[in-house]
C-alpha cells in the first residue's frame, strides 16, 4: 500500500526483500546501503539475533528523485527467513507494493527455495494479494560459489522450479560481491514504481 | 498497486493543526501518524528533537503487529494501548483507526495520564476528519 501525501509532495513505497533463511537477503541490503549511501539519509535499521540471524526485518529508506512532482521514498524491508519466523513474516509483508524473492543458488538449497516461495504465496494470501499480481523480482543468489568449487543449481533449473509460472523478472547475482544487486532493485522499483504515474497525474 | 486511505492536502493540514494543538503545544517532544505498514502519513515536532521517523515508524508497526500478535494468543483482539518507557523519553503508542497508529514520543516534564487524556482527545478530534 503506498501512500501518497498531497501536501509534502511525496509518495512511500514498500519493497520486500523474501526468501529462504541465509539466501542473502541481509546481504542485499547491506550492499544498497554501501553503494547508494548519497541517497540514504538513515541507518539501515536491524534487528538481529544470536549468530548474526535477521530475528524481526532490515529496514532501508532510499529516495529515488521526482516523478511527476512528488519525491519517491522507496522503504526496502527483509524478512527473517528462518521457518519459524512465520509470524514476523506476515507482519513485514503488510502494506507491500512489491518483492524480490532471493533464491539461493546452492544445490543442497533447492527443496527451501521452493517451500520459502509456496509461503510467501500463502502469506500474501492472508492480506488477500495474489503473488501472480504484486510486482515481483527473481534474484539466484550466490552464483559465485561456483567459483569454490560449491555445486550450485544451473539457472534453467532455478527457473523451472521458481519462475516457470510468475514469468518474473530475474537475475543471476552475488549479493557478497554485490553483482547484479543492484540491477535487482532498479528492476523492482521500475516495476513498483511504474503503476503510481498514473496515480500521480 | 493499492493505496492507504487517500488523504487530502486539507486533511493532512487539519489533523497537522489537531496534533499541534493537542500534543505538541502540551510540550511533547514529536508525534508521528503512521500505518500500519509502516508509512509516516503526518509528522510534527517541537523543534528540539530530530528522531529518524521512517525507522520509528517501520520498527513501531513491527511492534504493534508483535504485540497484537500477543494478544491474540491469550484471547484478547488487541492491546489498544501501548506505552514503553524511557529515563529521559518515553514512546506512547495508540490506534487511531483500522490500520492507523499515534506515536508520540515525550519526556518526563509531560505526565503520562495528562497525555493519555490528550490524545485520546486527539484521536476522537482526527476520526471525525476521516
Amino acid at each position: 500500500m503506498a501512500l501518497i501525501n498531497p501536501k509534502k509532495r511525496e509518495v512511500q513505497v514498500k519493497v520486500v526483500y523474501y526468501g529462504p533463511g541465509r539466501g542473502g537477503k541481509t546481504t542485499n541490503l547491506e550492499y544498497v546501503n554501501q553503494k547508494f549511501r548519497k541517497r540514504i539519509l538513515n541507518e539501515m535499521v536491524t534487528v538481529k539475533t544470536y549468530g548474526d540471524r535477521t530475528l524481526f526485518f532490515d529496514f532501508l529508506p532510499i529516495d529515488i528523485g521526482k516523478i511527476k512532482g512528488h519525491s519517491i521514498k522507496i522503504q526496502l524491508y527483509t524478512v527473517p527467513g528462518q521457518v519459524k519466523y512465520n509470524a514476523t513474516r506476515r507482519l513485514v509483508l503488510r502494506g507491500v507494493d512489491g518483492i524480490v524473492f532471493v533464491a539461493d543458488s546452492m544445490d543442497l538449497r533447492r527443496e527451501m527455495n521452493i517451500r520459502s516461495l509456496q509461503n510467501l504465496k500463502e502469506n500474501l494470501e492472508t492480506f488477500n494479494k495474489n503473488i501472480f499480481h504484486i510486482p515481483l523480482v527473481m534474484q539466484y543468489n550466490k552464483r559465485d560459489l561456483a567459483d569454490e568449487g560449491i555445486p550450485i543449481l544451473p539457472m534453467e533449473t532455478m527457473q523451472k522450479d521458481l519462475n516457470s509460472r510468475l514469468r518474473a523478472p530475474f537475475f543471476p547475482a552475488s549479493a557478497v560481491s554485490g553483482d547484479n544487486v543492484a540491477a535487482t532493485m532498479k528492476k523492482i522499483i521500475a516495476l513498483t514504481v511504474g503503476s503510481l504515474r498514473k496515480k500521480l497525474e | 498497486m493499492d493505496f492507504t486511505i487517500d488523504f487530502t492536502k486539507e486533511q493532512i493540514e487539519s489533523i497537522e493543526d489537531i496534533l499541534q494543538d493537542e500534543l505538541i503545544d502540551l510540550g511533547v517532544q514529536s508525534v508521528i501518524l503512521m500505518d500500519l505498514a509502516g508509512n509516516v502519513i503526518v509528522n510534527l515536532d517541537s523543534g528540539d528533537s530530530s528522531h529518524d521517523v521512517f525507522s520509528l515508524a517501520a520498527l513501531a508497526a513491527g511492534n504493534y503487529g508483535a504485540v497484537s500478535a500477543m494478544a491474540n494468543i491469550i484471547g484478547e483482539q488487541e492491546f489498544s494501548l501501548l506505552f514503553h518507557k524511557g529515563e529521559e523519553e518515553s514512546i506512547h503508542f495508540s490506534k487511531v483507526v483500522e490500520d492507523l497508529l499515534l506515536l508520540t514520543i515525550f519526556n518526563k516534564n509531560v505526565s503520562l495520564g495528562f497525555l493519555r487524556l490528550k490524545v485520546a482527545e486527539a484521536i476522537k478530534r482526527i476520526q471525525m476528519l476521516i
